[in-house]
């Protein structure tokens, strides 16, 4: 029973992910296809909190579940309902296949070499929460690299505004749309 | 694993789970005969008083009403997500319900419970923030599906105003957490016994300013969170025929309804946790102190509730750029100044 069960829980989760990110790709439709993203956004979320990274998951969560896959959901919503432009075409069908053919050459081989670390549940150490050593290490050791992505994210951010934005004009009024 | 250790984790948890949803669903049936009794009151009128003694059985054949009526899918709606989004919005909003804790530690037939609350994770209030934001899927997925303009305008104001109102509802909290240092619920109620003074919307450093101006922050993102007025845009029923539920019918509608005073509990239960000392007594001595602590939670829980009732008929609809303007050029730049203010608070304490 003790190796069952987590074994169970985390075969379930996979199964989750990849049932939904494989829907994701096939579904004819855009909004099922972003719907279906968000099944496999919380199946990640749950597998790492099944790893003991609390923050890691739920930050999944925050970020990806509820500030990505909305924006990405408020985009597709403007182009309309069940038309023919919300639902996708296959482009270049042949090249992607031999693409994934060349790339699964490469990655199975690795796969199968890997040295997977398997350890029994009481080699593990015991479950901490894990947000105070993070938050430390991100004060302390990586404190540069953590600054230096605030300052990627913030010029990312200042991009889009402005390509978003055009030229400049003097209209004070500005519409909803891009104040949102 | 023991059969008696699996017992001792087991039967508390089911048993805290059956209670507390039970008690919410039953309270959430009739905050909404409390609401329009209210609403009554405000506008000189007595509100429902036809059905049972005061009108206390309206929450039953309200909901009586609804089961009987025809369920209506249109047949320009997309089914699978037209069935979907009453199911996101209602789960979503009883999962944040999970970890907030009602009441102390407490023992029942020798047997210890922990505190009143379901799951008492050490992530908890960030978990609050995950499903909250999951709410909005709900709302904006039944503005899309239902294939009707009306729906589809409602869905995006909704949308867009729930992202926008979610970061200054994430960083009102945070002068709690630096002062308090934990995300875990449980602590955080933990950490505000001992009188009213002690409650995180007085006792932070610097004079109390970042506490209640957290609280207030955290207030009006909540109106806007639940889609209450004055921030109804969403639903708004003048201009959208109520928006996203247009082409609802039946419980699907009763679903979204539910899940609308579900969260505004949610939030004021919250807010009770965070701001104003959980299940401590405002005053730490007999007369007050003998009250059991889930009293003084609901109490506080309700007061809160009074409040989101009565600046729903008080307060007119602000208008959609009003609100956007509102949201990002005020209460979020207040509400980034607030933690500075509660930094070099903490900071002049000495306790970083």
């Amino acid at each position: 029973m003790d190796a069952l069960l987590p074994s169970l829980l985390f075969y379930a989760f996979a199964g989750v992910i990849l049932g939904s990110a494989a829907f994701t790709a096939f579904a004819r439709d855009i909004v099922h296809a972003a719907f279906s993203l968000l099944f496999t956004f919380f199946g990640l979320a749950c597998l790492y909190l099944y790893l003991g990274a609390d923050f890691v998951g739920l930050s999944q969560v925050v970020i990806y579940v509820g500030g990505i896959l909305v924006l990405l959901l408020f985009g597709v919503m403007f182009t309309g309902h069940q038309t023919q432009e919300t639902e996708k075409r296959t482009v270049n069908f042949y090249w992607g296949l031999a693409l994934i053919a060349l790339l699964g050459a490469g990655m199975v081989p690795a796969l199968l070499k890997a040295p997977w670390a398997v350890k029994s549940a009481a080699e593990l150490p015991e479950a901490k929460s894990t947000i105070s050593s993070i938050a430390t290490l991100l004060m302390t050791d990586y404190l540069l690299p953590f600054e230096i992505a605030s300052l990627l994210l913030l010029m990312a951010l200042i991009g889009a505004v402005v390509i978003a934005r055009g030229e400049t004009k003097t209209d004070e009024g500005e519409s909803p749309e891009t104040s949102a | 694993m023991t059969d008696s250790h699996l017992f001792n984790v087991l039967v508390p948890s089911l048993l805290k789970m059956v209670v507390i949803f039970h008690v919410l669903l039953g309270v959430v049936a009739y905050l909404v005969l409390v609401e329009r009794k209210l609403l009554g009151r405000f506008q000189q009128r007595v509100g429902p008083t036809r059905v049972g003694p005061w009108g206390l059985l309206q929450p039953i054949a309200d909901g009586l009403k609804l089961f009987l009526k025809e369920d209506i899918i249109p047949t320009k709606a997309d089914r699978v997500l037209f069935i979907a989004a009453p199911l996101i919005s209602m789960i979503t909003a009883l999962l944040a319900m999970a970890v907030i804790p009602f009441g102390p530690r407490f023992e029942l037939f020798g047997i210890d419970f922990g505190y009143l609350q379901i799951a008492d994770v050490n992530v908890g209030l960030l978990y609050i923030f995950g499903i909250t934001s999951l709410g909005v899927y709900g709302i904006f997925l039944a503005g899309w599906s239902s294939g009707n303009k009306y729906s589809l305008i409602g869905g995006l104001r909704s949308s867009a105003q729930m992202i926008s109102y979610e970061l200054t509802l994430g960083l009102s909290v945070i002068v709690i957490l630096m002062a308090c240092g934990s995300l875990r619920m449980s602590q955080i109620a933990e950490s505000q016994g001992d009188g009213f003074w002690n409650w995180w919307i007085f006792s932070t450093q610097w004079y109390f300013i970042p506490g209640l101006i957290g609280f207030f922050l955290y207030l009006i993102s909540a109106f806007a969170e639940t889609n209450r007025l004055p921030f109804d845009l969403p639903e708004a029923e003048t201009e959208l025929v109520s928006g996203y539920n247009t082409e609802y019918s039946s419980m699907k509608f009763a679903m979204f309804f539910m899940a609308e005073y579900v969260n505004i509990i949610t939030v004021c239960s919250i807010a009770t946790t965070l701001f104003l000392g959980a299940w401590h007594s405002p005053l730490p001595f007999a007369p007050f102190t003998s009250v059991p602590g889930v009293i003084w939670f609901l109490a506080k829980v309700f007061s809160l509730v009074f409040v989101f009732i009565w600046i729903r008929a008080t307060l007119p609809r602000f208008r959609y750029d009003q609100l956007m303007h509102f949201g990002w050029k005020v209460l979020l730049p207040l509400a980034l100044v607030n933690i500075l203010l509660a930094a070099a608070g903490l900071i002049a304490a000495g306790s970083f």
